[in-house]
């Protein structure tokens, strides 16, 4: 028979634990909604961007061909900037990445081409490191999403994408659905290509703008600062995502909690029940000998 | 008179969006005023001040680079950061600047460009909000 004393400590360490769940929920919960509306924020900039850059590219002012951030080549080697958390506890968000990452791997190797990474956040860092190329790492930059941090990743995937080292670059980061549904997005980076933009908006004119500096310096100016802002949102989206992921990781885990302290208490109550009639019946049975004898 | 609708949008945030008179504009190609009924242009816009007028009002705003676009009713410019001069943290500038100088002469000494080219921006960012603070101080309208 299970020990009572043993049970009670049980359902208290569970309760305890209980109270963690709880506050980190609720942490997370505030911290989802400090991230969401930055990310709300951030969306009418990233849009304008893109739709700019898809202009010029429709206007055919700009040919893309003369840029080397969207020159096509043949390609060898692939840069795979895999965006996670730098903290676990938030269920298999970070391992949903960390599998989608190594499907492009495996796809890509496949087609014999290498794949060298670029990891940001810590998770990805650490599954990676021994099992794969790591051009560069940047952890402790998801706590804090920062443009700054976003320019100096953006930077290393440019120089290296210039320099020959990738010949085209991937992204993989957390896509933000809605609280309960974050999915693993691949997108890519570089060589820049725009989809040529589908609706036009009216603008009160009608001719080609005028472009100052040239159609050409203009645009040598704006690649990089749109590549700068696809990885500052990718690590946005990843940020909102962890924080709704350990939000329901953490809603999850303190709802097993209670499950476990209701069977625990229900068979705290059945043990001493059990306890209190073995008693009873050893003092029944005691006073029956004593009238017997 | 016709006014144009101001937006200028930074990565954390819209930091104005408002009917102006005029704006004039720090354009990599040289300063540049833009009102109502401008032509539709692109412009690329580089690290200084910005400056504003509506009827009597005049604000002045720094900003980083980025580039502006101008359509018939609307000018949006899109930059990396941009800051309205009455809330500028003027000490926060100013170790800004220092950290810029620091930086700037380290990498001289070093010879590396990219950073010495960094530390310059960086610096011209922080000159940028230490002058414009200054002004909103002096009380003065330009």
């Amino acid at each position: 028979m299970p020990n009572l004393r043993d049970i009670r400590r049980k359902i208290e360490a569970i309760k305890k634990i209980g109270q963690i769940t709880r506050a980190m929920n609720m942490v997370a919960a505030a911290k989802l909604r400090g991230a969401q509306t930055r990310l709300e924020q951030f969306r009418p900039y990233g849009e304008k961007f893109r739709e700019v850059i898809s202009e010029l590219v429709a206007s055919r002012a700009v040919l893309p061909s003369q840029f080397p951030l969207m020159a096509v080549r043949e390609v060898k080697t692939v840069g795979l900037v895999l965006v996670t958390a730098d903290r676990g506890l938030c269920g298999a968000f970070n391992s949903n990445l960390i599998k989608e990452a190594e499907k492009f791997i495996a796809e890509r190797e496949a087609q014999g081409q290498a794949v060298k990474l670029i990891c940001v956040g810590k998770k990805g860092y650490q599954y990676f490191r021994r099992q794969a190329e790591v051009l560069e790492s940047y952890t402790d930059v998801m706590g804090r999403v920062l443009m700054q941090d976003a320019r100096t990743i953006a930077r290393r995937a440019m120089r290296a994408f210039l320099d020959g080292e990738i010949d085209e670059a991937h992204v993989i980061y957390g896509y933000f659905i809605n609280v309960v549904r974050q999915v693993p997005k691949r997108e890519k980076l570089l060589p820049i290509s725009v989809e040529e933009s589908p609706e036009k908006e009216d603008k009160g004119f009608s001719g080609a703008p005028i472009y100052e500096p040239s159609p050409e310096e203009l645009f040598d100016q704006i690649l990089p600062m749109y590549v700068n802002t696809r990885i500052y949102a990718a690590m946005l989206e990843t940020a909102v995502s962890e924080q709704a992921a350990r939000m329901t990781a953490m809603d999850n885990a303190n709802r097993a909690c209670g499950d476990m302290v209701r069977e625990l208490t229900l068979l705290f109550n059945k043990t001493r029940q059990a306890s209190i009639t073995k008693e009873l019946m050893d003092i029944v049975g005691g006073a029956e000998a004593i009238k017997q004898g | 008179m016709a006014r144009i609708l101001l937006e200028i949008v930074t990565p954390d945030k819209v930091v104005v969006s408002e009917e102006v008179d005029i704006v004039t504009a720090p354009g990599v190609a040289g300063e540049f005023g833009v009102m109502a009924g401008h032509a539709p242009m692109v412009a690329g816009i580089k690290i200084g001040p910005l400056h504003y007028r509506v009827g009597d009002k005049e604000e002045w705003v720094a900003v980083s680079g980025g580039f502006c676009e101008v359509t018939g009713k609307k000018v949006t410019f899109l930059v990396e950061a941009a800051e309205k001069a009455y809330e500028i943290d003027v000490e926060r500038a100013l170790r800004a600047k220092e950290r810029a100088e620091k930086r700037l002469q380290e990498a001289q000494a070093k010879g590396d460009r990219m950073a010495e080219a960094r530390a310059r921006a960086a610096l011209q960012r922080a000159l940028t909000r230490i002058a414009l603070a200054e002004r909103v101080k002096a009380g003065l309208p330009r």
